[in-house]
């Protein structure tokens, strides 16, 4: 009996501790933190729910939410957008598809770190040799106003993510079978009404599976925002994971950082739970 | 029936501009690559008129690149291993002895996925700073602790799929768990083992906060570490810093280029599920 369970734990230990030291020790002591005075290096000693008021009323961060806000909900809708037109384009027969297909997904293989470099040049100097060739002032210093610097970031992230999304509606796309389009097609159906009545929904689940997935990607981001507009002009593009960052290792106000980081954590662990909860409803529906 | 020969053909047409488009920020960066500093000033929509290989030079000795390379590929390599031993290894237990115990850890990985990174960071540096693990064992062990979660519940799903009674036969026939683990169920994982190797190597190569936080020392630095540093040293210099970044996407292109199919349908079959 002793020696079942021992090679039990034994093939569990070295997951189970890593898990442990790494994720789940940190997140304790992160909320336990947050409620005290730690700088990293001092012993903590209580403060209640002191950060969390100062949370309230602080501009940064609440700035900083809004934007993500924001721009979570305007890249999951593009994404989304072109990730779906992308997958119904190269599910079409035709000679072509498998390599449109494999330069959609390309941009998802290379870090956003690097992506966002890229963008930059892009914006700063393409979009400028732009200007001047067809006149339009309006497409110099993309990087330097707010609304602007949105929409670049937008931009980059519809470019990378519309192709990791296209591969997901794919392989619902492809699991719809041929006979039932055809028999749609033979009694009459246009080919309006049969995506609209057999494919749609047939590719239901796969529309959860991305929302959910661009919206934590989107909310959560930070190396895109870090290389393509570092938060500027004047912190006004500063995402909330960026904030944290900065709250933490730049002004060393490392408990009032890790309340921010709670916040953060209980939002993103409400958006997941969330597709939890849909996902166990439609499986009970089905 | 010509008229839908019609319209195909007009998509196709779309599809190939859109794919032109998707490429654009690839050519324009390799195109300007090549210019002098003088010529990118004044534009960068043209061809060089001369192709100057120079950018090249100096960018891939101011990378240190061979060394960065292979910075990046040890911490790849060893944290992929280490993740796919130990996530198929934890998921055969719990999957195989089942129980509440095996439901409970399972569940306490599955809801480990719903953690952002930036909620653990800050205690994550401190604690291992104490243990004065903050170099690449340590980096290792923490992909360990992110990766787990992920891989396991792919493992898991598989191996709920293989008969028990193949465990049962080969204890009769005298084998130990290791012995029936690694001789008999970890060869029969190879395609999740596949996947959870692609998924893996896409996100450590890549990632930067994690190596910032923890391996920035000079001589350790993995290629987006690097190219951090890089493009704010030369971020006026853009002949320069868009020689650098071609010279940090070639080796992904590259193995792309032959495994595309797997890596599509590695990264698919590991976020529908």
């Amino acid at each position: 009996m002793r020696n079942r369970n021992l090679w039990y734990w034994l093939f569990l230990a070295p997951a189970l501790l890593a898990l442990a030291v790494v994720v789940l020790m940190p997140l304790a002591y992160g909320v336990y933190y947050s409620f005290t005075d730690w700088n990293g290096i001092k012993t903590p000693s209580f403060v209640g729910l002191e950060h969390y008021k100062a949370l309230l009323d602080e501009k940064e961060f609440r700035d900083a939410l809004w934007f993500t806000t924001k721009f979570t909900v305007v890249s999951v809708f593009l994404i989304n957008f072109f990730g779906l037109s992308l997958a119904l384009l190269v599910t079409q027969k035709f000679r072509t598809n498998n390599i449109l297909r494999t330069i959609f997904f390309m941009p998802n293989l290379i870090g956003g770190l690097i992506l966002g470099f890229i963008w930059q040049f892009i914006f700063i100097k393409v979009f400028a040799s732009i200007g001047e060739l067809i006149g339009v002032e309006a497409l110099e210093g993309w990087l330097s106003t707010e609304a602007t610097g949105f929409w670049a970031m937008a931009i980059l992230m519809s470019w990378q993510m519309a192709g990791y999304i296209m591969v997901i509606y794919i392989s619902f796309l492809e699991g719809v079978p041929q006979e039932l389009l055809e028999a749609a097609e033979i009694d009459g159906a246009n080919s309006f009404q049969r995506f609209y009545h057999v494919t749609f929904p047939l590719v239901m689940p796969a529309f959860t599976v991305s929302l959910f997935l661009t919206l934590s990607n989107s909310f959560k981001l930070y190396d895109q925002n870090l290389s393509l507009t570092g938060g500027g002009p004047y912190n006004s593009t500063q995402m909330v994971a960026m904030e944290i960052f900065k709250t933490a290792f730049v002004e060393n106000a490392m408990a009032f950082a890790q309340a921010k980081a709670v916040i953060f954590f209980l939002i993103v662990a409400a958006i997941s739970l969330t597709q939890v909860y849909i996902n166990k409803k439609r499986e009970v529906e089905m | 029936m010509k008229k839908k020969k019609q319209s195909r053909i007009i998509l196709e047409i779309l599809g190939i501009i859109l794919a032109l488009i998707w490429l654009s920020p690839f050519y324009l960066m390799i195109v300007n690559s090549f210019k002098t500093k003088r010529e990118m000033f004044e534009d960068t929509l043209k061809l060089p008129d001369v192709f100057t290989f120079e950018n090249y030079t100096v960018a891939f000795e101011r990378l240190d690149f061979v060394k960065t390379f292979f910075n990046s590929l040890l911490i790849t390599v060893l944290a992929v291993a280490v993740i796919i031993i130990f996530s198929s290894m934890a998921a055969y237990a719990l999957s195989r002895r089942g129980g509440k115990t095996s439901g409970i850890i399972f569940m306490l990985f599955v809801a480990a996925m719903l953690i952002p990174f930036q909620s653990v960071m800050i205690p994550l540096v401190s604690i291992f700073g104490k243990l004065e693990m903050l170099n690449r064992g340590g980096l290792v062990f923490m992909y360990l602790g992110f990766g787990a979660s992920l891989s396991i519940f792919l493992y898991h799903g598989t191996l709920s799929g293989i008969p028990k009674s193949l465990d049962e036969a080969a204890t009769i026939d005298g084998a130990n768990r290791f012995q029936i683990f690694w001789y008999i169920i970890f060869p029969m994982l190879k395609p999740v083992s596949v996947t959870v190797a692609i998924l893996n190597i896409i996100w450590i190569w890549n990632d930067y906060l994690l190596p910032s936080l923890v391996i920035n020392q000079q001589g350790m630095e993995t290629i987006p570490l690097k190219m951090f540093f890089f493009f704010g040293e030369y971020t006026k210099q853009w002949h320069l810093a868009l020689a650098g970044l071609t010279i940090a996407i070639i080796p992904v292109i590259i193995i792309y280029f032959f495994l595309q199919k797997q890596i599509i349908k590695g990264v698919s079959e590991g976020s529908v599920k």
